[in-house]
């Protein structure tokens, strides 16, 4: 009794609750005079979202102690890790939902006749699959990560309390918002930035947020110096807030209506969606999976770092050179042809520095490569840093005009995009889920390093024949779209390329199955990590102290 | 290496940190960008682009709402084979109210950049309902459900006003008469076809969908793909007064 009586509310639980109780009842004012069906939905699932939050905000008040918790005990660092095991179950559970859509619409290429019902049209359901595995899967393991990293390596406890709980939540709204409305006909049509207006206002609020917590949090660190993570981790955030920011000026057509047009059009639209579109892939894709790359490579290998000169070369290199690039998207449209030459030298150009952080990934085995034999995990993470060199080294020989007139509009991008994604992305990321979870979860071990090893055989069998057959299509679409005949005519109609690709459409389906039951093994390993880990209970007592290790 | 050794003053810096980080992705994106909207010849100067008509717009954000974009390009680009295929080469002019740009970034399906006048009406009925009945190859999805659905016209005033609002020459007159205009543009040798195809030059009227006296998004559809790449007369047009 006494402890209720000298607890106060806190300035941020009381703005929390205002904010999103006034959100709430906003939002279901807007829902009710929504103009279409679709945007009644969106907004009444806001309006559910801040109910429900703006009522855990009070509960968590009433249940917890009088006391914030402590950013330490004893002297170490107490790290707030709920928000990162949240982030890590969302992160999978949105891969898992990216990836079948993914299959489901590689299906749909091959079969068209599953085009069943047109909110499930391959043209609805391909902006679900990309979002839902680049900033779904991507995004919340990124997030996730990046709020385990910073702490460690400030040794400090995260800033804030219900902050980083509001972009947990904030984000993965934001996602469900986003995926769903694409099957419901709301988008804004710019690849990798579909999002529409109030989708993407709630995105700037939740990024806005992001930022201070993670600087916050560095600002508390206990370190001299910023881990080299971090500095990949910030301008990560500082980027994509730039990028979104100029991608997505919007004017809705009315706050009850989800349509909104772009404030740019035309060319230097095109402009401005492929800046952000390449850099999605440099600041979304590379710069921040490279920051996890620099945490849990060395933690799993058990070494330092190659080269401290080297990753502030290559950091300063790779983020400047990255944001030229973008008008490779462009070669030979109607962008002007300066900017297509800049595009195209900077995008050589930025071979090194990408190279520059595979080295020094690879090279921090030194002395280690024999854990390649027996650690399944680090096996994954050499093998993404294998293929991100892969893909960086192909991207800039597809950006060179004379490839580029070839590659340009055919499945080789397609092939090129998921060796970056399903062999550096996804098993970078698997890699850092697979050392996280056990140190979230507190157990000693994996359930199953077997597991992890079918995982990889299967799922790395699955990116190559995912990729070989992309590439068979994309060459042989771009050589029948510009062969002729004797007589000097073009030789093939486009449906003849429609018609020869098939085969390999079939393929690639299966790569991408064959890619999807290695993340259903790794959910099973994880689930039974999580769940039963008898041994670890019982030695210590509580799920939270440290278990013993046996001496060897 | 005595600039290596300065590094720490950054590192042991956030905010120094974050502000070199902001000028260093910031450089890139302003020399590109920002030139695009000065440069003369960035945009050609061509006289017959027009804005949308209003059911032609409608048309427009349904071919967006159904990710058209994401197996079609509306870019032709100036390669031998592709001029042969599919035309003369894209202007940047043909894009310029084209709120987001429709170029594309896939060919899953052939481009759509000059489809206007190719085919009839009657095949994109035809087309649209059922693919694989004209082109049995096709992998194109069924869209008979755009003819079963009334076009729904109560927004399209607010569209045309914040069209205008971003640049696009709307006249009061274009947003007062915009609901009769897309019924006019729907209606075999209806009484205001002239008046429209003044206010919008080349702009034809006559039911698009083939069903009379109702305005569905089919008819909105294919009224936009008729008109894709017809607005400029590549026998007069003077490749040589454009060269960037």
């Amino acid at each position: 009794m006494q402890q209720r009586v000298s607890k106060k509310i806190t300035t941020g639980e009381l703005i929390g609750f205002v904010l999103l109780a006034a959100f709430a009842v906003f939002a279901t004012f807007v829902s009710a005079k929504a103009w279409t069906p679709a945007y009644a939905f969106q907004t009444s699932i806001m309006a559910w979202t801040a109910a429900v939050c703006a009522f855990l905000v009070i509960r968590n008040y009433y249940n917890r102690p009088a006391e914030l918790p402590p950013r330490e005990i004893d002297g170490k660092p107490n790290y707030y890790l709920g928000p990162v095991r949240f982030l890590t179950v969302a992160s999978i559970v949105w891969g898992l939902i990216g990836m079948s859509i993914g299959l489901y619409i590689a299906l749909e290429l091959a079969y068209p006749h599953l085009n069943f019902v047109h909110y499930i049209n391959f043209g609805r359901l391909r902006p679900s699959h990309t979002n839902s595995v680049i900033f779904g899967f991507g995004g919340n393991i990124l997030i996730g990560t990046s709020f385990y990293v910073v702490q460690r390596t400030s040794r400090a406890r995260l800033a804030g309390y219900l902050s980083p709980w509001f972009i947990a939540v904030g984000y993965n709204l934001f996602l469900v918002l986003a995926i769903s409305g694409y099957p419901l006909g709301i988008t804004a049509s710019k690849e990798y930035a579909e999002p529409e207006w109030y989708q993407k206002l709630l995105l700037t609020v939740v990024w806005v947020t992001y930022l201070f917590v993670f600087v916050g949090t560095l600002l508390r660190r206990a370190e001299p110096h910023i881990y080299v993570a971090n500095w990949f981790y910030l301008s990560f955030i500082l980027t994509i807030a730039v990028l979104h920011l100029f991608n997505s000026p919007t004017v809705p057509i009315s706050p009850f209506s989800s349509k909104s047009y772009i404030v740019w059009s035309g060319v230097q639209d095109a402009m401005f969606e492929w800046w952000y579109g390449h850099n999605a892939v440099a600041f979304f894709l590379t710069v921040p999976f490279l920051a996890m790359m620099y945490y849990f490579v060395p933690k799993r290998a058990n070494r330092p770092i190659y080269s401290y000169r080297l990753s502030i070369v290559h950091f300063w290199a790779l983020i400047f050179i990255y944001i030229w690039a973008g008008p490779h998207h462009l070669i030979y449209t109607a962008l002007p042809d300066w900017v297509q030459t800049l595009g195209m030298v900077f995008s050589i150009v930025l071979w090194m520095p990408s190279w520059g952080g595979m080295i020094n990934g690879l090279m921090t085995l030194s002395g280690a490569w024999d854990k390649l034999r027996t650690d399944p995990v680090l096996r994954m993470m050499v093998v993404a840093l294998a293929f991100y060199g892969m893909a960086t080294f192909e991207g800039p020989v597809m950006a060179i005009k004379e490839v580029n007139a070839l590659t340009h509009y055919t499945d080789w991008v397609i092939g090129h995009v998921h060796s970056g994604s399903l062999g550096w992305v996804a098993y970078i990321s698997f890699g850092a889920i697979y050392c996280m979870v056990p140190w979230l979860w507190n157990r000693r071990e994996l359930y199953s390093l077997k597991l992890v090893n079918w995982h990889f055989w299967i799922s790395t069998m699955g990116i190559v024949v995912y990729i070989s057959s992309m590439w068979v299509a994309g060459i042989m679409e771009g050589l029948m779209w510009r062969s002729y005949n004797k007589l000097g005519f073009l030789q093939y109609s486009f449906v003849d390329t429609v018609q020869a690709v098939h085969p390999l459409y079939v393929l690639r389906a299966l790569g991408g199955a064959m890619f999807l039951t290695g993340v259903l093994i790794m959910v099973y390993n994880l689930w039974m990590t999580i769940t039963v880990d008898e041994l670890s209970l019982n030695q210590a007592g509580s799920p939270g102290a440290p278990a013993l290790v046996p001496a060897e | 290496m005595s600039l290596m050794s300065k590094h720490y003053i950054l590192e042991k810096n956030v905010i120094f940190l974050a502000v070199a980080a902001v000028l260093a992705v910031a450089i890139g994106g302003l020399v590109e960008i920002v030139p695009l909207f000065y440069v003369k010849g960035t945009i050609e100067k061509v006289g017959s682009i027009r804005p949308y008509t209003p059911l032609e717009l409608e048309g427009r954000d349904i071919y967006v709402r159904e990710g058209c974009y994401l197996c079609h390009s509306q870019m032709i680009r100036p390669l031998r084979d592709e001029v042969e295929r599919y035309g003369h080469y894209s202007l940047a002019a043909e894009s310029m109210y084209d709120h987001p740009f429709q170029w594309g970034s896939k060919r899953i399906g052939p481009d759509l950049a000059r489809i206007g006048g190719k085919y009839s009406d009657d095949w994109h009925r035809q087309h649209l309902k059922d693919p694989r009945s004209v082109v049995p190859e096709s992998i194109m999805p069924r869209f008979g459900f755009l003819f079963r659905t009334t076009l729904d016209t109560s927004d399209i005033v607010a569209k045309m006003k914040v069209q205008r609002l971003l640049g696009t020459p709307y006249t009061q007159a274009d947003i007062d008469s915009a609901k009769k205009d897309i019924v006019t543009q729907d209606t075999d040798n209806s009484d205001g076809a002239a008046d429209l195809a003044k206010r919008y030059p080349g702009a034809t009227s006559r039911d698009y969908a083939g069903i009379p006296r109702h305005v569905t998004e089919a008819d909105a559809l294919i009224a936009y793909l008729q008109m894709l790449g017809t607005e400029v007369n590549f026998k007069t047009y003077d490749d040589k007064a454009n060269i960037r």
